[in-house]
């Protein structure tokens, strides 16, 4: 198999997640923290889950990743109902979770590793794609401790794409990052999803990301986590978060969210 | 350059205050002889066997006793570490064993190494069995409380990120569950082998085996013999040891955790 055939060979996958509902029991009570979820997601669409902290929407990710189980509902991809996790779908985390007893390229051969059909050779042309890819490719040999948090959550795009997920799940990825190492990291992501054009699940409680990055934004309200509504960004590719467009309608999100939340507070 | 010299400057200043106190002979040269007659105890018995004043039977005697130490002590470790990584493994994982054989590890390792030697030589007489269960229980616990320890600080989203890539149950445990709890492990193997390094001293000093002359064998002729040469000789044959197993074994563990991580201290 050559690089051209490995990158080519997975298509992104429309999601379907059908009235899921979660419970979590804590010392506190019971935490309703999805509350029948229905939602739709083409392939190679862009999609944000947008929502205060505790409103479920990293429950949500991790119930598609299939690293936790719904109590209620499914989560369907083109390949059938999802039994726990697959390389079909690849995690970013928001602490970048890779791994520091391995170099940068060890890291991103760590899911190359275990994709069969890929000889030696080919893991490593794959790998060195994807470190060009995020322009970390002279950084190949470094220990994860030398990198800075961007270039942390780089090699943890590259590690998340390399063995070919057809769904690209990101729990607010870049939250811990400084404000201008963000703006880059969101052009990089437009540019290589563009590249590449996976379907994308994107969390995060940045109404403004939100609107940059997502074809459709997915507004969650707590207690219990529910989809309130949904919003269609129609804004041209690449996107810049400064431009006033942008604004509009994160400020129409945002408005959304206060409303909702206001509602939420008197309901309980 | 400037640190090797400060440390050799500091040593020769050290000997030279021995040399001193021998010449002025404020203590008698039975109980404190020349650094001199110290480094030709050493001589005559690694660079000149059979050399006049040696007796034949003697010959090789440090060289003899030395490997028959880390025999014991390597054999000892071995077994310490094959147990107790899997041990810790288990320990980490099922909350019953942790209940159990955890505190009991806990125990044990309280316990000190040198009070396993009179069990081991009801157990075992006077054998190389004895001194090695003796290794074994003196290295064994610290190595088991260290990985479970490492195991438990694991982060797991380590093991998250793993599972979404593919990785499942053994490969989880050896590529990822055991690489990141390295930095704990290398130091419960490093408490390890100092305990076993103590224990097995303690019960060569304390217990003649005849199967083989340890270096505490001859640390108690010396005083037998009122060799204070041959005590000294061999105390500083065991620092040696001592130094050179933390640079051979553990240097190069404790190098890579400090590039890879970026934690620790440099040596």
């Amino acid at each position: 198999m050559t690089l051209q055939q490995e990158l080519a060979a997975a298509p992104s996958a429309k999601l379907a997640v059908e009235n899921v509902s979660k419970v979590f029991q804590t010392d506190r009570g019971r935490v309703h923290a999805l509350d029948r979820i229905t939602l739709l997601v083409n392939e190679g669409e862009f999609v944000c889950l947008v929502g205060p902290s505790g409103c479920g929407k990293s429950t949500l990710l991790n119930i598609i990743a299939g690293l936790e189980t719904p109590d209620e509902g499914r989560v369907l991809t083109d390949g059938g109902p999802i039994r726990g996790p697959g390389r079909d779908r690849m995690v970013m985390f928001q602490e970048s979770a890779l791994f520091p007893w391995l170099d940068v390229a060890g890291n991103v051969l760590f899911g190359l590793r275990l994709k069969p059909g890929l000889t030696k050779r080919e893991r490593m042309e794959v790998a060195e794609y994807y470190l060009n890819l995020v322009g970390l490719e002279k950084f190949r040999h470094a220990n994860i401790h030398e990198l800075s948090g961007g270039m942390k959550q780089r090699v943890a795009l590259a590690r998340a794409l390399a063995p070919n997920p057809r769904v690209l799940l990101m729990d607010e990825p870049f939250a811990a990052l400084d404000a201008l190492t963000r703006e880059q990291l969101y052009g990089d992501l437009q540019r290589i999803w563009a590249e590449r054009r996976k379907t994308i699940v994107f969390v995060t409680h940045n109404v403004r990301e939100a609107a940059c990055l997502g074809d459709r934004v997915a507004l969650f309200s707590p207690h219990p986590g529910r989809i309130r509504e949904e919003f269609k960004i129609p804004l041209a590719r690449p996107r810049d978060i400064n431009s006033v467009g942008l604004a509009e309608h994160a400020t129409e999100i945002m408005r959304a969210l206060k409303g909702h939340l206001r509602t939420t507070e008197v309901e309980t | 350059m400037k640190r090797p010299l400060t440390a050799l400057v500091f040593f020769i200043v050290l000997i030279a205050g021995w040399e001193f106190v021998y010449l002025r002979r404020i203590w008698s040269p039975v109980l404190v002889p020349s650094p001199g007659a110290v480094a030709y105890y050493l001589w005559q018995n690694t660079f000149m066997p059979g050399a006049p004043g040696v007796p034949n039977d003697n010959r090789w005697q440090l060289f003899v006793a030395i490997a028959v130490t880390m025999k014991r002590l390597l054999a000892g470790y071995a077994i310490g570490l094959g147990l107790g990584l899997p041990i810790g493994l288990i320990t980490a994982r099922f909350r019953a064993v942790r209940d159990t054989l955890g505190v009991l590890a806990l125990g044990l390792q309280g316990l000190p190494s040198v009070c396993w030697v009179p069990l081991a030589l009801l157990w075992f007489g006077q054998t190389e069995a004895a001194m090695l269960f003796v290794v074994v229980m003196g290295s064994l616990w610290s190595v088991v409380l260290a990985t479970e320890a490492g195991v438990r600080n694991v982060n797991p989203i380590y093991v998250r990120a793993a599972r979404t890539m593919g990785s499942r149950w053994l490969h989880i445990w050896v590529k990822v569950v055991l690489p990141a709890s390295l930095p704990f492990i290398v130091s419960g193997m490093k408490q390890g082998w100092a305990f076993a390094w103590r224990s097995l001293m303690a019960a060569e000093i304390y217990v003649t085996i005849l199967t083989g002359f340890g270096l505490g064998h001859l640390l108690h002729y010396g005083r037998e013999l009122n060799a204070m040469d041959q005590v000294i000789g061999i105390m500083i044959v065991i620092v040696f040891i001592g130094l050179l197993a933390d640079k051979v074994l553990f240097s190069p563990w404790e190098r890579f955790l400090h590039r890879r991580w970026g934690t620790g201290q440099a040596g």
